[in-house]
């Protein structure tokens, strides 16, 4: 099951990034997204895996690691802001430059180094 | 516990001062000029002690770890200095109530002077050297503010940045400077330090140290070739120089070198260095202030000048020349000050400094006239007056000193010179100005200045008298108090008098006099060759220097950031494999020692989901709402891992904030094409699923190799004292409101802050308001379905009891503020997409901004309230309690922490949606009022 489990976390790692590395702004959002689900999980399974174990007391005779339970939790809510404001912030750069792409404008070939 | 309130009403003036905008001049001048008064009464109280010889310590830890505390000290030294600067400070308010004109705002400029002065204070009474930085650099922002104070001038500005970049990286040098000094001596204890001479002098590191310093000290003293900044600032409203530049500010090095000079003096090199920087500036600056004809120009360029006059003092090797340069800097602090505020009395009535205009001002002016040429008289060292006394001394010592060997005797014929142009300088500033014939087409028609104007000057000059004539009598104390400071403990034999009989030093003064007032009468030989030489500008050399780095940078910039995100985060992500991947590859063994569990049906359905999810998120990424429904799958898998590996909390957490952010990205995709454009070419795409396939597999190694390796945890102690400690069985909970409630506190704030920053993003957006989609479809126009709303509305009440049960529950078993505040805020989007932003706002008038604000308030002064109770911030108490009929139940004070997470939680989902769906109703172009 470990296996499993970091397989899960490797394949949206490599989704998320994939994503990221994409010129529109929304797909940068969606991969951002799958990459803190992968981070999420990461950070989770530091405190290893476990059934049963809920870390409320009197429940089990085992509990899961809390920490990273409880660091994680406000990861979710964290990530969830920030989510938000780079979608709207992709939405205000593409009110104001007119174009979703991430650099603001679209790539022009023949385009010199800004100066 | 009184020293520290010295720089501390000085600061609370600077607070008051910035809110007397609303009062008339002279409410806002007496108000201003109240907190100094009463920190000087407070220094006049200390200073008998100060005097018999006492240091007077006051200290507070502040971060004991680094060896900093927060710590002050009053000696001699220290005490002459808090003098000056109450008392020039007092007199400069008062004037700057007639210099500044109705349309200059006086609350700013009083509040940045009471900064300064706040600064200035802090750092003559530090005795903990990194504080003592700390102030130094405050004292150079706030002078930065200062001099920009008429920021509409660009040579304000100009003349503000330069300042702010010579004194700002000299104050680079002394941090440098300091902390070698605290680790030679092992103790940033300025006590400590002064007391550990020889240890520093022994020590390999002392040159280097040593140059260090005195960078620092030279280009805040305006010391030759850092002097240029000085006449820039000069563009500085005239209050501000005569008390930046005149008593304070550029005194700050001198300070420095005193205060250090038990420590640090005493070397050859320091006596080189010192001395011949202090006799060059001694020279360069008497010698161009004869030229200027800017008045404000030929005050700065003397300033400079005294200013390397007394750091010659303190390089010269005989004991006196420490007690000469004291005297020194009292002396020469009131009559320049005196002569600035003089200079400003003219600019304001004649409305120009420039000394070809002005001419002939004894008869508009006579009583200014006097008390300026009394001061100048001073400057120039004319006997009765005390820079006489000061000038006398210093004669006297360069004709003692041993410094530069058999050369010796070169030093007091420059010193006569540098004599000789202080009275020419003098005599130009007095003749050209009073006298001289009838002015030439002056700006304004000059007049007296108002009364009391004047009453600073009177004050000033009638020191520079009182000194000049009675030394003995009334500087005596301070300057044998500030030399047993600066002498390390004793004081050299002396005596102030007026008259010491016939003898060099009184023949050097009189060559001085005879010989300035000659070159005085034959300026024109000397203007004409003046004129000659090719024109050399600092500034021009500064701005060129600063120009070429700018250049040099921005070319190497612009080749490692050329614009393009894709490219930085390709490049990111590649470092982040090099890094992540190396270690893997010495390691031998991937898989550790732990059982490995076996895979059930469940898991690896569940897998199986969430990897479908993920990768057809990435095959139909171009087809953006298709993308986002595969997303929420992987979201909704990753909560029910959570539920299937023992973490119910982030279940629960995971599957609300998934709702939320997926009716938010749906909510975004309204205003951002549905599809996005096949333009990445084969081999980027090749490249991209190359680095992302890499750091994927490097990733799961990684998490393969933690969970199968055994669990070290300091968990242990949490699963131990969350009943006993914190009164709650849901460890994850009391973790976040109890073991680790700070981090929490700072967690809702991020959660805030991003909510407020997304609202001010959405203010004035220029709407691009789509009427169809990207197929040419046109919207719905049905837009609240009937079903949903009346769902909605009945499902409100039970959301909300789940959400309340959720929280109360949450410190004992799976919920808290987090998850109810998320449950909360989803209940109510419902209600705004099943009703619309109108009619929601028609029934209920709320703003978000309050409610985040009163959350963290609330979670805040929870944990302020055991401040009370005598206990560290935010240490929680709880109790149970036997009701009847509910049974028993537990009080925390951690449940009031998590009302205020709770709040923030709500307030901010909701403003972040309901800021943007609102847009969605409104097309007209308004802001947004949530």
């Amino acid at each position: 099951m470990e296996l499993l489990y970091a397989s899960c976390v490797g394949l949206l790692v490599s989704c998320g990034v994939f994503l990221i590395l994409r010129a529109r702004t929304f797909t940068v959002v969606l991969g951002l997204t799958m990459l803190s689900y992968a981070v999420n999980l990461f950070l989770f399974s530091s405190g290893r895996l476990s059934l049963n174990q809920a870390a409320v007391l009197g429940y089990s005779s085992e509990y899961a690691d809390p920490l990273p339970q409880a660091l994680v939790l406000t990861a979710i809510v964290i990530g969830f802001a920030m989510t938000a404001f780079v979608v709207i912030l992709a939405i205000r750069g593409r009110s104001d430059l007119g174009s979703d792409h991430v650099d603001g404008e679209l790539p022009d070939e023949n385009k010199k180094v800004k100066v | 516990m009184t020293l520290l309130w010295i720089p501390l009403l000085s600061l609370l003036g600077s607070i008051i001062s910035s809110m007397t905008g609303k009062l008339s001049r002279n409410q806002s001048t007496g108000l201003t000029m109240l907190m100094p008064i009463i920190a000087l009464l407070m220094t006049i109280s200390l200073a008998p002690a100060v005097f018999s010889g006492d240091v007077i310590r006051d200290t507070f830890s502040w971060i004991p770890l680094l060896g900093i505390d927060i710590a002050f000290r009053l000696d001699g030294l220290a005490l002459l200095f808090v003098f000056m600067i109450l008392g020039i400070g007092l007199l400069v308010i008062f004037y700057a109530r007639y210099y500044l004109s109705s349309n200059d705002s006086m609350p700013k400029l009083y509040a940045y002077l009471m900064l300064f002065m706040t600064a200035m204070l802090g750092l003559v009474m530090s005795n903990n050297i990194i504080q003592l930085w700390f102030f130094w650099e405050l004292t150079s922002i706030s002078s930065f503010l200062l001099i920009s104070y008429w920021w509409h001038k660009p040579e304000a500005r100009k003349g503000a940045i330069m300042a702010l970049a010579v004194t700002g990286g000299g104050g680079l040098a002394l941090l440098a400077g300091l902390l070698l000094l605290g680790n030679i001596v092992g103790s940033y204890n300025l006590d400590i330090i002064l007391a550990s001479k020889d240890i520093i002098q022994a020590h390999d590191w002392y040159e280097v140290t040593l140059i260090l310093i005195l960078l620092g000290a030279f280009t805040k003293s305006a010391q030759f070739p850092f002097h240029f900044w000085l006449p820039h600032a000069m563009a500085a409203p005239t209050p501000v120089s005569a008390y930046l530049h005149s008593a304070t500010m550029v005194k700050a090095g001198i300070f420095l070198l005193a205060r250090f000079y038990p420590a640090l003096a005493g070397t050859d090199i320091w006596f080189i260095i010192v001395s011949l920087t202090g006799l060059s500036t001694l020279l360069f600056g008497a010698y161009v202030a004869l030229f200027k004809h800017d008045l404000k120009g030929l005050l700065a360029y003397s300033t400079i000048s005294h200013l390397g006059l007394i750091t010659l003092l303190f390089g010269l090797d005989t004991k006196l020349a420490a007690v000469a340069a004291i005297f020194h800097i009292i002396n020469h602090a009131t009559f320049k000050a005196s002569l600035f505020m003089a200079t400003g009395i003219i600019d304001h009535e004649t409305g120009t400094r420039d000394m070809r205009k002005l001419n002939g001002m004894w008869k508009f002016m006579p009583y200014t006239a006097t008390l300026a040429m009394v001061a100048a008289a001073a400057m120039a060292g004319v006997p009765l007056l005390n820079g006489f006394l000061s000038k006398e001394m210093f004669f006297t010592e360069t004709l003692h000193q041993q410094l530069l060997g058999s050369m010796s005797w070169l030093i007091p014929i420059l010193a006569t010179v540098a004599g000789a142009l202080a009275v020419a300088y003098s005599a130009r500033f007095i003749h050209d100005v009073f006298f001289n014939g009838e002015p030439v087409d002056l700006p304004k028609q000059p007049s007296e200045a108002p009364r009391y104007m004047r009453v600073p000057i009177e004050i000033l000059v009638a020191l520079c008298l009182a000194v000049g004539i009675f030394p003995g009598l009334v500087i005596d104390d301070i300057l044998r108090s500030a030399s047993f400071a600066v002498l390390g403990g004793y004081v050299p034999e002396f005596e102030v008098a007026l008259w010491h009989g016939f003898n060099l030093p009184l023949l050097m003064s009189g060559i001085a006099v005879a010989g300035g007032l000659l070159l005085y009468t034959q300026r024109r030989y000397l203007f004409q060759f003046q004129a000659s030489l090719p024109a050399m500008d600092a500034k021009k050399i500064f701005d060129g220097s600063i120009d070429a780095i700018t250049k040099w940078c921005q070319v190497k910039v612009n080749v490692i950031e050329n614009g393009s995100l894709q490219r930085y985060l390709m490049l990111i992500f590649v470092v982040v494999l090099l890094f992540a991947g190396w270690p893997l590859f010495e390691m031998n063994q991937l898989s550790g020692q732990k059982q490995l569990t076996p895979i059930d049906v469940h898991n690896a359905m569940g897998a199986a989901l969430l990897m479908v999810g993920a990768i057809s998120t990435v095959i139909w990424y171009r087809s953006r709402v298709v993308s986002l429904l595969m997303l929420s799958v992987v979201g909704l898998m990753v909560s029910v891992a959570f539920t299937r590996f023992s973490a119910p909390d982030l279940a629960l957490t995971q599957l609300t904030v998934e709702v939320v952010t997926i009716i938010l990205l749906m909510l975004a995709l309204f205003f951002l094409p549905q599809h996005s454009p096949k333009e990445s070419s084969s081999v980027r795409v090749v490249r991209d699923v190359g680095i992302s396939a890499a750091l994927g597999i490097v990733v799961a190694s990684i998490c393969y190799a933690l969970i199968t390796r055994p669990l070290e945890s300091i968990s242990d102690f949490f699963l131990a004292n969350a009943k006993t400690g914190g009164g709650g069985t849901n460890v994850v909970n009391v973790i976040l409101v109890d073991f680790r409630g700070f981090d929490t506190l700072g967690e809702i704030c991020v959660l805030g802050i991003a909510a407020l920053g997304i609202y001010k993003l959405l203010v004035n957006l220029p709407l691009l308001m789509p009427t169809s989609d990207s197929d040419g479809r046109p919207w719905a126009k049905e837009r609240y379905p009937l079903l949903l709303a009346s769902i909605s509305q009945s499902l409100l009440p039970l959301a909300l009891m789940v959400s309340f049960y959720i929280f109360l529950r949450g410190h004992n078993l799976p919920g808290g503020g987090f998850i109810a505040g998320l449950v909360t805020a989803v209940a109510f989007i419902l209600q705004y997409i099943a009703h619309g932003s109108n009619w929601i706002a028609e029934r209920l008038t709320i703003n978000y901004r309050k409610i985040i604000a009163s959350g963290i308030a609330i979670a805040l002064f929870t944990g302020v309230g055991s401040w009370f109770f005598d206990r560290p911030f935010m240490t929680t108490w709880f109790d149970y309690f036997d009701i009847p009929f509910i049974g028993e139940i537990e009080l925390a004070s951690a449940l009031i922490f998590d009302v205020g997470v709770y709040i923030t939680v709500v307030g901010a989902t909701l403003m972040i949606l309901a800021s943007l769906g609102r847009l969605t109703v409104n097309a007209q172009k308004e802001e947004v009022n949530v």
